[in-house]
């Protein structure tokens, strides 16, 4: 064997301080790095360096986990389908925030107060829960629409939105400016989820067709009827959300 | 058996070592997991279910790293804010040579100390360490024996090179 053939790439070099030489090339390089001793130090140090990095930073994996990092991921939807709508729901939380962050005083197209506004807001919080979404579920409809009527003063319906493939999961009831407003929740089979904000009209406010607004990756239809203010709040396209809105409608004026 | 979403959570402790080991800040290390869970989150159709959940989620604190070094247009940690005086050699004695590295680590450019790290803590293989740091394989090699003899002469007492004028 020539003097020649014992030569070694740095690459080899690295490969054999990480354990990813392979065992042929080792043997040599051992032999060569026996007569060669400075070289044997530096790939020691080397050597040395990725054993105290794990004696530096492997008891962080032992520390108790923030709970803000679990929060952030066990924060995700039911089922696959929803990723879509999750993703769109973690920008509008954003962009409510940042809506919200910019102040009541800046000239804002629509008012705090607004019924788009505070059922945009409410969709966002509620739809991403996981756990309790509603507080009286469809399996008490009967229970839930009479509290929520007598709560509202007046007569809370729960349209069946079936026939586009939005089943009831139930619903709540939420503060608002003039008394209480009314939150009922739909899904699908995907996961995917609509809300029907219910409230007092503004005293200004006259009967309005429907009206669109989109904030934050949620259109919300909305529209006042008798006294009454309603909104369909969702992280779906336009035209969905309208058809959705119509059956709504529909309903709740035969 | 598959990796799934709710597979992310697992990977969080070695997330977490990683950003400690490459910000040397207990918060803003875990910032920078925060910001990478939320954007696998939201970004988890983009993953392709068969490849490696792990290696994906340090491509993502990968980008959002080197993202957030361009935007502050210097290193995430300086000297001064470390709070940490420069390597002073004293080998022999093992708690020293723990704390020689540390410092030392936070000298190394940037691109350096992702790649000593991804492969001398994390384990990574070179061909995922390229494909984290999308960079080619070549430049994997090239960087983490540049890294290491920095480390080593820092740890010498030796002069740094470039990385010890980022000081001011």
């Amino acid at each position: 064997m020539s003097e020649g053939e014992l030569h070694f790439t740095e690459e080899e070099l690295q490969r054999y301080v990480d354990g990813r030489l392979d065992p042929e090339r080792t043997r040599d390089l051992e032999r060569y790095l026996s007569d060669h001793p400075a070289e044997a130090e530096r790939l020691r140090v080397y050597q040395r360096q990725n054993e105290t990095l794990h004696a530096l930073f492997d008891p962080v994996v032992a520390e108790p986990l923030p709970e803000r990092l679990l929060h952030t991921v066990s924060r995700r939807p039911r089922r696959w389908g929803t990723r879509a709508v999750a993703a769109s729901l973690w920008l509008a939380v954003g962009g409510v925030a940042g809506w919200m962050a910019h102040g009541l005083d800046q000239s804002s197209r629509l008012d705090a107060a607004s019924l788009p506004r505070q059922a945009a807001i409410a969709h966002i919080v509620y739809s991403a829960e996981v756990l309790h979404p509603v507080e009286v579920t469809a399996q008490q409809e009967g229970h839930l629409t009479r509290w929520l009527s007598k709560r509202l003063g007046t007569d809370v319906k729960a349209p069946s939105l079936a026939s586009a493939g939005f089943n009831l999961v139930g619903g709540r009831l939420l503060p608002a400016d003039r008394g209480p407003a009314a939150q009922l929740m739909y899904e699908n089979t995907q996961g995917q989820r609509l809300t029907l904000y219910v409230r007092q009209k503004s005293p200004e406010r006259q009967n309005t067709a429907f009206r669109y607004e989109q904030e934050g990756g949620v259109s919300v239809f909305y529209w006042v009827d008798g006294d009454m203010g309603y909104a369909l709040s969702g992280a779906v396209p336009r035209p969905e959300l309208l058809h959705v809105a119509t059956l709504v409608y529909e309903q709740l004026n035969r | 058996m598959f990796e799934s979403k709710d597979s992310i959570a697992e990977y969080i402790p070695r997330l977490r070592r990683y950003a400690r080991a490459l910000l040397r800040n207990d918060t803003l290390a875990d910032d920078l997991v925060q910001d990478t869970l939320e954007r696998a989150v939201s970004k988890f159709h983009l993953w392709r279910p068969g490849t490696d959940l792990r290696a994906w989620l340090f491509t993502l604190m990968h980008n959002i790293f080197i993202n957030q070094l361009r935007a502050s247009g210097q290193p995430p940690v300086s000297l001064e804010e470390s709070g940490l005086e420069p390597a002073v050699a004293s080998p022999q004695e093992r708690g020293l040579e723990i704390r020689d590295l540390a410092t030392a680590l936070t000298l190394l450019p940037a691109e350096y100390r992702e790649v000593v790290l991804l492969v001398g803590l994390e384990g990574l293989s070179y061909e995922e360490v390229a494909r984290v740091t999308g960079v080619p394989l070549g430049t994997v090699m090239s960087r983490l024996s540049r890294g290491r003899e920095r480390l080593r002469n820092l740890m010498a007492g030796a002069p740094a090179g470039p990385a010890l004028r980022r000081v001011k």
